[in-house]
């Protein structure tokens, strides 16, 4: 059945990825997946998530949108459709998350010729997997203000320099990263790299311990790493603009190279409904005959079918106030949802709600207080969202800049 | 029937929407609209009929424009727009805080459409001719949704004779003709029932929003002829549930309208008001919640657009996008309206700050034809 809104092509792909992911629809794993890509730490787990990303890249729904010289797959307005037909079928999500949302659009737009040959290819395929080395110790949301130091060597570059809470490194074979150049000004300063990370000297990862309990992000130290110049992206100088590109990218305003798969906000309020049904009060009734609760789960359903809708209105410009602003607000929404959704799901389940993962009388397998600790992560990670805020006040609204 | 990408919005939707901001923007600039609806606190709250705002001249013009007749058939004299366009035109009128008839008129004329009978069709020419009209549909109970006015319909020889009260009739002192619904023996009858008609009487009520008018309108003994008679006995409530979709997406519309006015009008004060030698938006206890002000609004906005082109196109899925879109729209009305009375400080609580017109008529807004929690019940009932 095609979407309401395609075109012939965009129907018939759609119709395609349906068919391909009925039938290719990988096995469950013996093992526990982890919630999100960034959250995989085992062998077993690296590699089943490895092979599903490699043969939904051989089977065009990853890279869908990109070049053939560089590993995609030439298509124009497809990917969008493989992303949303992965969502619904819930199938597992791709694991080089930051490689297609982040990496491969800035090397895309900002690569030259030889670093979209080189990079591009292994990453579609999942064969590298990429990390986004941006934040430090002292330079989260200020994010100009990176310290980790890039000093010109001949032809090479020498990298010095702690980067903290960086997602997929333990697995990495690249990093993108943000690097001071020079001190005389605080933008104009910074330098993009593309840079090795796995079994490279003067590369050490550490890996960090989330309130969940899982792993998955890293610190990372670079002592005297060297890198040859034909690793930075754009030129010296330019690092920030380089960052934003990413940023843009990261932050859902733009459509990178395919991530999908994984739970869709419509499916997570299904369950939430299910949930409510089958949770039983005491008297007998269920948590859905709590006039209250239903409320608040109604208000979630809204909230996603609002967001559903805005994503739509986003691509009829005269039906969009101005340009940016709808495509702005689509990391602040999806990740503030996502955790209004978890816990309302806490609500339901009341003392059940204390049971964790690993306890066999958990609802749900225990998912929802874990997907509440982690919802924690989306509104932080990527710019958090008071920065978010901030953003779509300044750029949008045009008031003042905050500090 | 497939839903179009762009939620219907074409060209000609796009020039009439335009065609309508650019007439309200030159002919009812916010000054014009305080002298009509707040030039005198007095004559407002004190008089013992509230005073009806409205500029005959210009709602003569906007029907001139056809505004009326924009969403009824052809053959019924009207232009047949999709209502995604009725409800961008609605959007402008609630930006600009329109004191008319336009949206209980286009409420009646989707009910009159739903009736398919040679009196609604006679009735759309009406409207289609300049006529405005209003729901008389409601009892004391307000149950908006269905044909349940305390009004009875008793059968004479030839039509009917109506008693009782209508309640909550919109713009009741500007309509020319009501669509009144009666219980006959046989069940709820929709009637056409002209507003200076023997037996009719409107009793204003008092409401806070200054740009509108509403009224009881009873009825004592008034003589309905059969071809007054828009929907005969039993399909009433039916004429109510097929048009109830539209009308809860037009108010939606109406209240989105408004609410990018509070936004953007919050929005500069933020930029231009100045205190600790910043301007206010400076501070994120004032940027954020303006921001939240948008989003809400916008999540309101998609889904209105959504509920229409549901109603234009997959009218199976327009009654849960409606309900969604006014239930979005009404809590945006309420958080956008706090908002923009607290960060306009003090002056934001006078008569004399723009402000207050709006938010009253958000408030309004907010409550007509089903407030949100409501709403939600109703769709949680379907999940
Ligand atoms: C799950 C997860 C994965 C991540 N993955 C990566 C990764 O792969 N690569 C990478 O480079 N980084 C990653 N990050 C880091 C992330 O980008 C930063 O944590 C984030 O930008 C916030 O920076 P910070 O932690 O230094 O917090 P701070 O900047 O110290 O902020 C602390 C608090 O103060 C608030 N705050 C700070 N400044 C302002 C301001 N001006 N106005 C209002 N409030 C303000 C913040 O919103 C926050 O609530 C990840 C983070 C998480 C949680």
């Amino acid at each position: 059945m095609a979407e309401r809104t395609d075109t012939k092509e965009q129907a018939e792909f759609r119709e395609y990825c349906r068919r391909w992911l009925a039938e290719n629809r990988p096995a469950p794993p013996s093992f526990r997946l982890p919630i999100s890509a960034i959250e995989v730490m085992t062998d077993d787990q690296f590699r089943y998530l490895h092979d599903w990303q490699k043969k939904c890249h051989g089977a065009g729904l990853v890279g869908t949108d990109y070049p053939k010289e560089y590993g995609g797959h030439g298509h124009k307005g497809l990917q969008s459709i493989a992303i949303q037909e992965m969502g619904r079928a819930g199938v597992p999500y791709m694991l080089n998350i930051i490689g297609l949302n982040m990496a491969a659009p800035t090397i895309l737009v900002h690569g030259t010729e030889e670093q979209k040959r080189r990079y591009l290819p292994p990453l579609l395929s999942s064969d590298e997997i990429w990390c986004q080395g941006f934040s430090e110790p002292g330079a989260g949301s200020d994010l100009a203000g990176v310290q980790t130091s890039a000093v010109r060597d001949g032809d090479n570059w020498i990298i010095n320099g702690h980067k903290v809470w960086t997602s997929l490194a333990h697995f990495a074979s690249w990093m993108i990263l943000l690097s001071r150049t020079s001190s005389d000004d605080k933008y104009k300063g910074l330098t993009y790299f593309v840079v090795p990370i796995s079994g490279t000297d003067g590369v050490t990862v550490r890996p960090l311990i989330k309130i969940t309990g899982e792993t998955g992000f890293n610190e990372v130290l670079f002592e005297d790493l060297v890198v040859p110049d034909k690793m930075r992206l754009d030129e010296v100088g330019k690092g920030w603009n380089v960052a934003m590109t990413t940023l843009t990218y990261e932050r859902g305003a733009a459509e990178g190279a395919g991530s999908g798969g994984g739970i869709s906000i419509d499916e997570r309020v299904r369950q939430l409904v299910r949930l409510a049904k089958a949770t039983r009060r005491p008297g007998g009734k269920t948590a859905w005959d709590d006039a209250v609760l239903r409320d608040h789960v109604m208000q979630l359903a809204i909230r996603a079918e609002g967001f559903r809708q805005t994503s739509r209105r986003a691509r009829v410009e005269s039906l969009c106030e101005q340009p940016l602003r709808l495509p702005l607000q689509q990391k602040v929404l999806t990740s503030e949802l996502m955790q209004d959704i978890a816990a309302t799901a806490l609500e339901i389940e009341g003392a059940w709600a204390s049971l964790y993962l690993g306890d066999h009388r958990a609802p749900d397998g225990g998912q929802w207080p874990l997907a509440y600790l982690n919802s924690y992560g989306f509104t932080i990670a990527a710019g958090s969202n008071e920065i978010q805020r901030n953003i779509l006040g300044e750029r949008v609204l045009g008031m003042a800049k905050s500090k | 029937m497939a839903q179009p990408k762009n939620f219907g919005f074409g060209p000609d939707e796009q020039m009439v929407r335009d065609q309508a901001s650019r007439f309200l923007k030159d002919n009812l600039p916010v000054d014009r609209l305080r002298t009509l609806v707040a030039h005198d606190h007095h004559s407002a709250y004190e008089s013992p009929v509230q005073p009806v705002a409205w500029d005959q001249k210009l709602w003569r013009d906007a029907v001139a424009l056809g505004w009326t007749g924009l969403g009824i058939p052809e053959d019924d004299g009207g232009v047949a727009l999709p209502l995604v366009a009725l409800a961008s035109v609605v959007e402008e009128a609630g930006r600009a805080a329109f004191p008319s008839p336009l949206l209980s008129t286009l409420c009646a004329t989707e009910v009159l459409k739903a009736c398919e009978t040679a009196a609604a069709h006679a009735a759309l020419a009406e409207i289609a001719g300049g006529a405005a009209a209003s729901l008389a549909t409601t009892g004391e109970a307000a149950s908006w949704e269905t044909a349940d006015a305390d009004v009875t319909a008793t059968s004479i020889d030839h039509g009917f004779v109506l008693d009782g009260v209508a309640h909550f009739v919109q713009d009741a002192r500007k309509a020319a003709f009501f669509v009144v619904s009666a219980q006959s023996k046989g069940g709820a009858i929709l009637a056409r029932v002209a507003a200076d008609a023997p037996g009719v009487s409107v009793d204003p009520d008092r409401i806070a929003d200054l740009t509108r008018d509403q009224a009881s309108v009873r009825l004592q003994g008034v003589d309905v002829k059969p071809d007054h008679v828009v929907a005969p006995a039993k399909l009433a409530d039916e004429a109510l549930a097929k048009a109830l979709p539209s009308i809860l997406t037009l108010v939606a519309a109406d209240i989105c309208g408004a609410g990018e006015w509070q936004l953007q009008t919050t929005t500069e004060y933020a930029r231009t008001r100045k205190q600790f030698d910043h301007a206010i938006g400076f501070f994120q206890a004032v940027k954020h919640p303006i921001v939240n002000m948008m989003l809400d609004l916008d999540r309101a906005r998609s889904l209105v657009y959504a509920a229409a082109c549901a109603v234009d196109h997959e009218p199976a899925d327009a009654l849960r996008l409606a309900r969604m879109a006014k239930a979005a729209a009404s809590d945006a009305a309420k958080f956008l309206s706090g908002r923009s009375i607290q960060l306009h400080g003090g002056i934001g609580f006078t008569w004399e700050c723009d402000v207050h017109i709006w938010v009253k008529r958000q408030q309004h807004s907010q409550f007509l034809w089903g407030d949100a929690t409501w709403h939600r019940a109703r769709l949680a009932e379907a999940y």
